[in-house]
């Protein structure tokens, strides 16, 4: 691993470990507001018959917009503010190159439904990333997805999504 | 000695082939999960829970609970043999397991490592038989704001104990109980948090939470270091386990000292994680071989494998004893509770003796029938590793959304996993936790009824958490622990004035 990482370090940062945390420490502040305001909308104070809805997240608000504060005047302002890489180029290629297709396969879910759509992405890993040559990838995802579907509804009886198209229909699950 | 009784009769509950036969399945299942990257102890066994429905509570538990024990061993075979950790509590005992495996020591390394996780969860379990009935004969008193003050002590520890920034770590909290207050509130009835949308009505459950945030999460992580596995081969025989077994008990200090490390991190809610780190740490300081740790010492294997195995069976008593996981397994396990219609808490001991002692029974069980799994079977789940990882990352994957599916046969909720898989990444690269959100989410609704139900009992006066000296010692050592980080520093700079000298040189961590 030790060469692969030396060529690694070279590839330029995307972003920096601090300017990430501040831009998460900002998003968790404006989810805190978000939090306050509906908490006291729901009504955070005490009410004829005790506390109200909001009472108790409306602290959980509260030490949202403390903390995310406490974080954001941390990772600018901080003497220890970690200037470090949060991510170079390859790594965020890599990572997106899982998280895609992983949302564009959840896409496909809720047409083709869970063993139809299992297949089509694990067959697409396999011949993309990882090279293999798309008979010997699509032959081992469709045993993958037929071991999913044996094991769920035949063995477990618990029902996988289908899908609105419902393409595996003609098995009569 | 009505404990030794108890258990007795535990086993007879359990020693069943049925029974037994989940058990198998249970480890074998669990060392698979840990041995592969993305799945853990709290996601297989989050995965694996909705397949239980249907058996009796007390086959489920078993087979969970030693999904969760093979999960314990199982990280130590990447650890060893990879230098990949498989689980983040083995990630200590790569230190010196991996050097070891270089030295062509791979057997020795592992036998250690086994045998110590075994070691550790048969101190942690002893304990549990002994001390959990006490602690939940002792819980039937409390009321609601003995119930908060512990919740609090529970979310409390996890500032005063952990490491990093302790806003990450109230952030990581408060974002649980937030996404625990979406859907119906329990006591009005009412709407909240739901922006109109009838789909959250149902909030976010804690399962697909731990799904994606460990599952999803690690898969993106592992591949960010774009994992090519170049493992070493390792060769276990009865010779190599013998040898070593000679030579492990004159470690035996390191090993009581990692087993009471273990037993108290996993109480309080620290887990196995920070154990295996206290314990390597406190051994390489203490041992006469310190110096040489990293080396490829065994000290150094079965300090951290110890400690992560006694935190992680310990982090069961308060589960059991008081309906309080001490960690994210321990929640999963807890959830499972919940929705096989048990009640965690103290009650348990008295309404559900037949459950919970069998589930003790199975404890002791479980770790000798894992030991013997592992030590039989170490090439067998290596080679699983050898798998390429352009195979296992997707097939994870489905693993997690099939998971995430079947929890409410909700579409909605895989794409919540998703979404909770890209907070896990962005989270872990930035040292926020992701246990004290998890555990939040677990007991937010619980923790959030505690205090309503004090508030009302005081009309809204705060001073009710110091009514009495039991509720105000633990509510005084919640906020001792709360405010930790600023009490170290005080004391820090009371007792050592001289180590300003040098400000400017001093590595800031």
């Amino acid at each position: 691993m030790s060469e692969q990482n030396s060529s690694e370090t070279e590839s330029p940062t995307v972003a920096k470990n601090n300017t990430v945390d501040a831009l998460v420490a900002a998003l968790i502040f404006v989810f805190g507001v978000v939090i306050t305001i509906e908490a006291w909308r729901l009504g955070a104070r005490w009410t004829s018959d005790g506390p109200g809805a909001g009472y108790f997240p409306f602290y959980i608000g509260l030490i949202t917009i403390i903390a995310s504060v406490g974080i954001f005047y941390q990772s600018v302002f901080g003497k220890s503010r970690d200037t470090g890489p949060f991510v170079n180029r390859v790594e965020a290629v890599r990572v997106l190159s899982v998280l895609l297709p992983a949302t564009l396969y959840v896409l496909v879910v809720v047409f083709l439904g869970l063993y139809v759509a299992s297949a089509i992405y694990i067959a697409g890993f396999m011949i993309f990333l990882g090279k293999y040559p798309p008979v010997k990838s699509i032959v081992l995802s469709v045993i993958i997805a037929a071991v999913f579907f044996v094991m769920f509804e035949v063995w477990f009886k618990v029902p996988l999504y289908k899908g609105t198209l419902e393409p595996l229909h003609f098995l009569g699950y | 000695m009505t404990e030794l009784s108890a258990l007795v009769h535990g086993f007879g509950v359990i020693l069943t082939p049925m029974n037994f036969g989940l058990m198998l399945v249970g480890i074998i299942l669990g060392v698979v999960i840990g041995v592969l990257p993305g799945l853990g102890g709290a996601n297989g066994v989050a995965i694996l829970l909705p397949l239980t429905f249907t058996m009796s509570p007390t086959s489920a538990i078993v087979m969970l609970s030693c999904i969760y024990w093979g999960a314990l061993f199982g990280g130590a075979i990447t650890s060893v043999l990879f230098n990949i950790p498989g689980e983040p509590w083995s990630v200590a005992t790569t230190f010196d397991g991996y050097p070891m495996a270089q030295k062509g020591l791979a057997g020795q390394a592992l036998t250690a490592a086994f045998t110590s996780s075994f070691v550790g969860a048969l101190v942690a379990v002893v304990m549990i038989t002994f001390l959990a009935p006490l602690v939940a004969k002792f819980a039937l008193k409390f009321g609601a704001p003995e119930y908060f003050a512990v919740y609090l002590l529970t979310f409390c520890s996890f500032v005063g104990m952990g490491k990093g920034s302790p806003f990450k770590i109230l952030v990581s909290m408060a974002l649980g109980f937030a996404l625990a207050a979406v859907g119906m509130d329990t006591i009005t009835g009412q709407l909240r948090m739901t922006f109109g949308l009838t789909e959250l009505m149902r909030g976010f459950d804690f399962l697909i939470a731990v799904i994606g945030l460990f599952g999803i999460g690690e898969i993106l992580l592992s591949m960010e270091e774009g994992l090519q596995f170049s493992g070493k081969k390792a060769r276990i025989n009865a010779k190599v386990v013998w040898e070593t077994w000679k030579e492990l008990p004159r470690y035996w200090v390191t090993s009581v000292r990692s087993a009471l490390v273990g037993i108290w991190m996993g109480i309080t809610p620290g887990g196995a994680t920070p154990a295996s780190f206290m314990s390597y740490g406190l051994a390489k300081k203490m041992s006469k071989n310190g110096p040489k740790f990293g080396t490829g010492e065994i000290e150094g294997v079965i300090a951290p494998e110890t400690a992560a195995h006694a935190a992680g069976t310990s982090a069961l008593l308060p589960m059991l004893a008081l309906g309080i996981p001490g960690s994210p397994t321990a929640a999963v396990l807890l959830g499972g509770l919940l929705i096989w219609g048990l009640q965690p808490g103290p009650l348990l001991f008295v309404e559900q003796k037949d459950f919970v002692w069998g589930l003790i029974a199975s404890m002791y069980l479980g770790n000798v029938v894992g030991l013997i799994v592992v030590l039989t079977t170490v090439p067998l789940f290596a080679s699983i590793l050898r798998i390429p990882f352009s195979i296992i990352a997707p097939v994870i994957i489905v693993i997690c959304a099939i998971g995430a599916y079947t929890v409410h046969s909700a579409m909605l909720d895989v794409w919540f996993m998703l979404g909770f898989g890209v907070v896990g990444y962005v989270f872990k690269k930035l040292d926020y936790p992701l246990a004290p959100m998890v555990l939040a989410l677990v007991l937010g609704d619980k923790a959030e009824d505690s205090f309503r139900q004090s508030m009302l009992v005081s009309q809204g006066d705060a001073l009710i958490m110091w009514s009495n000296p039991l509720v105000g010692s633990i509510t005084t050592l919640a906020l001792i622990m709360l405010l930790w980080p600023l009490i170290s520093k005080l004391l820090a700079a009371i007792r050592a004035p001289k180590a300003e000298q040098f400000p400017e040189e001093q590595p800031v961590d």
